[in-house]
């Protein structure tokens, strides 16, 4: 799996499909599910909460969800905080 | 000797039970602005404290790898209160809210909207609309809110299983600046009072505590301390110490001497 900034990336364009990740523009490989965006991301799953378009997703349906062109995509974990 | 002390304060007082969940420590610590994720550990350990409050943030993509809490903090170990720390508005107190749940380890949030950026002082109207909405949508919300009777017993209408004044501005370490209406909140609400924000040193806690509060919940006076791990062992005794000294009763206080010893067979 890839994930590319936007710039720079070499993998043509029908393969990629623009997407917005935590408030920034990416292009990443079409046809990524949430689980293999998070994999490709080194990201635990259970240490991750996603929101699509402002949904959040349940972590069940991880494998099932494919990122779309155009998504805007959040995610967040615990940090230290009062 | 340390643990047996704290056995034998802890027999003399009951526990603290929030939105059915029962603590013994009165003590509520965040996680923030430590030096070390090490530091952080034993000092939250040192503090006795069971529940220990989290932020819920954007992952930083450009890390090589993911440095959540969770990396670092136990959650079989400690009771994890998410905060909505950082939002200005209802509406994004309740998305971090259902971010933070649907993490997956309980219905419970500390609900804070902050209505502005010097004080940091909370936006009443907003805490309290986001308090409805969550409480609706079965959050147990403890709710942080400014030292202010009405807003105290709306949030308690709306169904928050705590009510948490400040004692003054967060990480200001100012201690309790109105220790009447800390009493007085105190007296009015049903759900537990855990004064949130403000507290400096053991003796501010200490005061807190002697107020007839529920709990304390503080951050930077442990993390902020030149020794975080030291300062959380005198805040868990200064809490322990503060409500031992409000069940017990306090002495009327006058201002003229009373001898303590008999004045009767001085000798002639």
């Amino acid at each position: 799996m890839k994930i590319s900034e936007q710039q720079g990336s070499n993998v043509s364009q029908n393969e990629t499909i623009q997407v917005q990740l935590n408030g920034r523009d990416r292009e990443i490989e079409r046809g990524l599910t949430i689980r293999s965006l998070l994999e490709s991301l080194e990201l635990e799953p259970g240490m991750v909460v996603v929101e699509l378009n402002r949904e959040i997703l349940e972590r069940d349906s991880y494998p099932n969800v494919t990122v779309s062109e155009g998504d805007a995509l959040e995610l967040v974990h615990f940090v230290g905080g009062g | 000797m340390t643990a047996t002390m704290i056995d034998e304060a802890r027999a003399l007082d009951g526990p603290l039970v929030i939105g059915g969940e029962t603590f013994v420590s009165r003590l509520i610590v965040g996680t923030g602005k430590y030096e070390t994720n090490e530091i952080m550990v034993d000092a939250i350990r040192a503090s006795g404290a069971e529940m220990v409050t989290v932020a819920v943030r954007r992952i930083d993509l450009d890390r090589t790898k993911a440095d959540g809490i969770l990396h670092h903090l136990d959650p079989g170990e400690f009771f994890l209160l998410a905060n909505t720390a950082g939002c200005y508005t209802a509406e994004d107190a309740i998305r971090y809210a259902r971010l933070a749940r649907a993490a997956g380890f309980n219905d419970f949030v500390k609900l804070e909207v902050i209505g502005d950026e010097k004080t940091l002082l909370p936006d009443v109207a907003a805490t309290l609309e986001a308090a409805r909405t969550l409480s609706d949508e079965g959050f147990k919300v403890m709710a942080y809110t400014n030292d202010d009777l009405i807003t105290a017993l709306r949030l308690e209408d709306a169904g928050c299983v705590a009510v948490m004044p400040l004692a003054s501005p967060i990480g200001s370490g100012l201690g309790v600046v109105n220790p009447y209406f800390i009493r007085e909140i105190k007296s009015r609400l049903e759900v537990p009072v855990i004064v949130d924000a403000g507290v400096g040193t053991a003796s501010d806690a200490c005061v807190t505590m002697e107020q007839g509060v529920d709990g304390v919940l503080m951050n930077t006076a442990l993390a902020a301390a030149d020794d975080p791990v030291r300062m959380s062992h005198a805040m868990k005794h200064a809490i322990i110490a503060g409500r031992l000294a409000y069940l017990a009763g306090r002495m009327p206080s006058r201002e003229i001497a009373v001898p303590s010893s008999p004045t009767k067979g001085m000798l002639g």
